[in-house]
């Protein structure tokens, strides 16, 4: 598929950065998010193609715009969806749930 | 398709992922303890000490080096770094003629069993985009000045295939024992954009 994902060769995306010293995951919800979409794929069979081709139908600027570990989030609620184990209304509202758990 | 995904902007991401984990582990598809498990492999256990164990191993013994290339899974598997993303790997030899040096063009490919979860700019867009056209003008960026008369190889990894660069042996390391050998290989010079280097 043509798309976003395909970057080889693409111009302007300005010079490469590192960190120096970087940990292997920056914030808590990437250790989760990394840890759940691991053993998801595993409980479903959920081959790494699928799941990268999940990803590469992000919409365009979203996908240059948001980090890493969301676009693991993003493919896995996409996969989820279609395969009819959560609606987006449910994720929608234990998302709001927690949100409102959060504020107290 | 991106109207319908997103009639309202997504949720900050570590709300989505706290939301997915729960119904999911009420669904009885992941034990939250399985997921501090995996995260603490990956964190303390998994990472390029095992990738320089595998070089420092080539570099040792000609015979290894030798399996190491003809069959990279199988001679690294010897040393037990086996695993998740690391079932297809494919060692590239650094020579005096040839340098290489690996990417995933089109995500974030890497060989989790030797080099652990890849650093940030290796699943960024600018090194994904310039390697594969410029490389070494992006090798220069990382302090490598590759001669006009060596080769550069870019490998653009595969939904399956794992490639890491086997770097040459720096002069100056007659005789050193393995481990000593393992302290001169950084990640950067298994993926091929740095190169090993004796302190003078």
């Amino acid at each position: 598929m043509n798309g976003i994902h395909d970057l080889g060769g693409m111009h302007g995306f300005g010079p490469v950065v590192r960190e120096e010293n970087e940990p292997v995951f920056h914030a808590e919800w990437e250790r989760r998010t990394f840890g759940v979409v691991n053993l998801a794929m595993g409980a479903m069979q959920i081959h790494v193609d699928e799941i990268r081709h999940a990803i590469e139908r992000m919409p365009p600027a979203e996908y240059l715009e948001s980090p890493y570990y969301e676009h693991w989030i993003y493919g896995l609620e996409a996969l989820l969806r279609e395969r009819g184990v959560i609606t987006r209304d449910e994720l929608a509202r234990r998302v709001a749930e927690l949100a409102k758990q959060e504020k107290k | 398709m991106a109207k319908d995904e997103h009639t309202e902007p997504p949720s900050a991401p570590a709300l989505r992922i706290k939301a997915l984990e729960s119904l999911l582990v009420e669904r009885g598809l992941v034990d939250p303890g399985a997921v501090d498990e995996i995260i603490d492999i990956f964190e303390k256990r998994i990472g390029p000490r095992n990738g320089a164990k595998v070089v420092a191993h080539a570099w040792a013994d000609p015979e290894y080096m030798k399996r190491l290339l003809a069959d990279g899974s199988k001679a690294i598997a010897e040393l037990g770094f086996t695993g998740l993303q690391g079932e297809d790997m494919v060692v590239l030899e650094n020579t005096p003629k040839v340098h290489n040096v690996v990417v995933c063009t089109l995500c974030s490919c890497y060989p989790w069993p030797t080099l652990g979860l890849p650093p940030n700019w290796y699943k960024a867009a600018p090194y994904r985009a310039r390697i594969v056209i410029e490389p070494r003008k992006v090798l220069a960026e990382f302090g490598i000045d590759v001669a006009p008369d060596v080769e550069v190889r870019v490998w653009d990894s595969n939904a399956e295939i794992r490639y890491m660069v086997l770097p040459m042996r720096p002069a100056g390391t007659e005789g050193w024992s393995e481990e000593k050998l393992a302290t001169l290989v950084s990640r950067d010079s298994m993926i091929g954009t740095a190169i090993p280097k004796v302190k003078a």
